[in-house]
């Protein structure tokens, strides 16, 4: 009786959010929705919009495929890095901490543009190149500038979940994978790397995420030749004005990170029930 | 097939200036269940973890097998670990945590799946093949950590303190199932606990160890009827200590008396400590007692009744089942073979005395236990 007045009153206290969401979340959702399968002109009810999201199939594959690779990069880079840092003393570990979050600091817009700055043409790298006597190499304006771009950005929201499942790992678990004869190369895979799979997975999500949506990375450091799905959703209200395509790609979009993080949680939920304990 | 199977040669371990074990000698059989008691900080965990490879000593050598084995990694040694808190792999199953040595050393799956199932019967686990390590009790993953450790046929079980996160009823039945399941196996076992009652009921050899050295090494007959100093007396079991002169050979003297004892081989008038077990004390009529003494304290305890008595100004505890109430006079009687005598040592004068006895120490003694590591 007591509990229940209890969690009635607290439960009011979740009221300011749950307005927020409705205004900001859920309405807005509900106008891209109705957008997304409404005519332009008309405002009648159609599929067309959708469809037409075929024409721009390209771009959605090449966004996930650019994403996917600077979430393996990241995965790549940061896997070791996370394990390091775990494995240091509870001080350096906090600084370190500290300075893989600092670049989150900056602003996302003047990070991107450092490296227009260093990768152009006429940029700083180049012209280091050049004075050394060799031939400027093409930086920018291609994939690899772009998946460098993601990977500078997004590396930190890898790290650090991964550091948080790995530095979780209890050590007796692995003196006892020793202790039943793994020598360090079968520690890790037997042990460590399966008991971060839940670091991994958040560490996945939390990169390809906000990745497969970027925009301004691929308008700086890009080329016409690696438009992203985030550059045309924008084009679609600022330049070419068709919201109603605008909205029909976010939804896809949206739906396709819906399908990620499902699958990404499915996951994780089976393991961290084991894990639990 | 009692021959020397580890032995640790003047193992010292020093960390960060401190040093955790002094000097240390030991000489381990085959076969035999042996524990290793003190209290929190004696250096019984240490001397587990040098044995098992997980820490390299400071100074001195490991043998096994007669072969030194400093520089042999924990994987490659013949020594499987039951970890404190069992340490089971919770992305795996029973079935898997038990597999999982036998996995790593590339057995057949058919030979696995037999020494697997052997296992679980042994530790009473049948049925419980793919159940989740977290859905069990703390008794089941104790039998879990400890098959997963014996299935890979080692020739040393090291214990951690296996039994302390268990309730009391548990703690004695795995006590038995521990004895029973060392005896089935037949390999040696080196256990680790601060509680000496689990020492003295499973152990072939009790080692009592205090400030990074051996203090005994025995039967748990041994170390309760002939400790070998103040330090151990007090450890195991309670002890009244007194000071005493050892006059000639079968002869002590202590409270103005001389008294017969078993004891022999001191040096004529030599100081000692004489040990006197509270159990051991017959509580007769005055008029007939070697000494008389006034009841200052009676708490019951079950069993018997735990009787502190003054005899001029020195207390005892006389453990009886005959209710002597306060302030009673009562004599006592002493059999030769009640008196234990000690040469004198560093913990001489520091235990034995009941006269800040209260009944509440017994629980302070257990608060202190269960803050262990």
């Amino acid at each position: 009786m007591k509990n229940s007045t209890f969690s009635r009153k607290r439960r009011w206290l979740s009221a300011p959010y749950v307005i927020w969401m409705l205004l900001f979340t859920i309405i807005p959702l509900c106008i891209v929705i109705y957008y997304a399968f409404t005519d332009s002109v008309t405002g009648a009810f159609t599929l067309s919009n959708i469809g037409g999201i075929l024409d721009y199939a390209t771009i959605f594959l090449r966004s996930i495929w650019l994403s996917v690779a600077a979430t393996l990069i990241c995965l790549v880079v940061g896997y070791p890095v996370a394990y390091a840092i775990s494995q240091m003393k509870p001080n350096m570990q906090r600084l370190l901490q500290l300075l893989i979050m600092l670049p989150m600091c900056m602003s996302f817009l003047l990070r991107t543009l450092a490296w227009v700055a260093l990768l152009e043409d006429t940029g700083i790298l180049n012209n280091v190149i050049t004075a050394l006597g060799l031939s400027p190499l093409p930086l920018i304006r291609n994939s690899g500038a772009v998946i460098l771009g993601m990977v500078y950005n997004y590396l930190p929201y890898m790290i650090l979940p991964l550091y948080s499942a790995i530095s979780k790992i209890n050590p007796r678990l692995i003196e006892a994978a020793e202790d039943l004869g793994c020598n360090k190369t079968r520690t890790f895979t037997k042990v460590i790397l399966p008991l971060s799979i839940p670091g991994i997975l958040s560490g996945i999500t939390m990169v390809f995420v906000p990745a497969v949506s970027t925009f301004y990375i691929s308008q700086k450091l890009g080329s016409p030749g690696t438009v992203m799905v985030g550059d045309i959703i924008e084009s679609q209200f600022k330049g070419a004005y068709n919201p109603n395509l605008g909205a029909a790609m976010s939804l896809i979009l949206m739906i396709l990170i819906f399908l990620c993080i499902g699958v990404t949680n499915k996951v994780t939920a089976n393991d961290s029930e084991e894990v639990a304990n | 097939m009692n021959h020397e199977l580890i032995r640790l040669e003047n193992l010292t371990m020093e960390f960060e200036g401190t040093r955790i074990l002094d000097n240390l000698n030991l000489t381990i059989e085959n076969g035999k269940f042996l524990t290793l008691l003190g209290p929190s900080g004696c250096g019984k965990t240490t001397t587990l973890r040098i044995i098992g490879g997980f820490l390299t000593p400071s100074s001195g050598t490991v043998l096994f097998d007669g072969k030194p084995i400093n520089d042999i990694p924990a994987y490659k040694r013949q020594i499987n670990t039951v970890f404190q808190n069992y340490a089971l792999f919770p992305h795996l199953d029973v079935y898997d945590n038990i597999a999982f040595g036998l996995r790593i050393s590339r057995l057949k799956e058919d030979e696995i799946d037999r020494r697997v199932t052997e296992m679980l019967r042994v530790v009473s686990l049948k049925g419980f093949e793919n159940r989740s390590v977290a859905s069990l009790s703390g008794g089941q993953q104790q039998r879990v950590a400890i098959a997963r450790a014996l299935v890979n046929r080692p020739k040393v079980l090291l214990l951690d303190e296996p039994l302390g996160a268990l309730d009391l009823r548990l703690r004695k039945d795995m006590q038995n199932e521990l004895k029973r399941i060392q005896q089935e196996i037949g390999i040696t076992f080196i256990y680790v606990t601060h509680d000496q009652e689990e020492a003295l009921s499973m152990s072939d050899t009790v080692v009592v160890m205090d400030s990074g050295r051996i203090q005994q090494v025995g039967t748990p007959e041994d170390i309760y009827n002939e400790p070998a100093n103040a330090y151990v007396a007090d450890f195991i079991g309670e002890s009244n200590i007194l000071d005493g002169t050892m006059l000639e050979d079968y002869k002590i003297r202590f409270f103005g008396r001389t008294f017969d004892c078993l004891d022999k081989g001191f040096t004529p008038n030599e100081p000692v400590d004489v040990v006197i077990r509270p159990e051991d004390v017959d509580i007769v009529d005055p008029s007939e007692g070697r000494l008389c003494g006034t009841v200052t304290n009676v708490t019951f305890k079950g069993v018997h009744y735990d009787t502190i008595v003054n005899f001029s100004g020195f207390k005892w505890l006389i453990q009886t089942t005959d209710f002597h109430p306060e302030g009673s006079r009562i004599g006592i009687r002493l059999n030769p073979d009640d008196i234990h005598v000690m040469h004198k040592s560093e913990y001489s004068g520091m235990f034995g005395d009941y006269s800040s006895y209260s009944a509440e120490y017994d629980e302070i003694a257990v608060a202190e236990e269960s803050e262990e590591e």
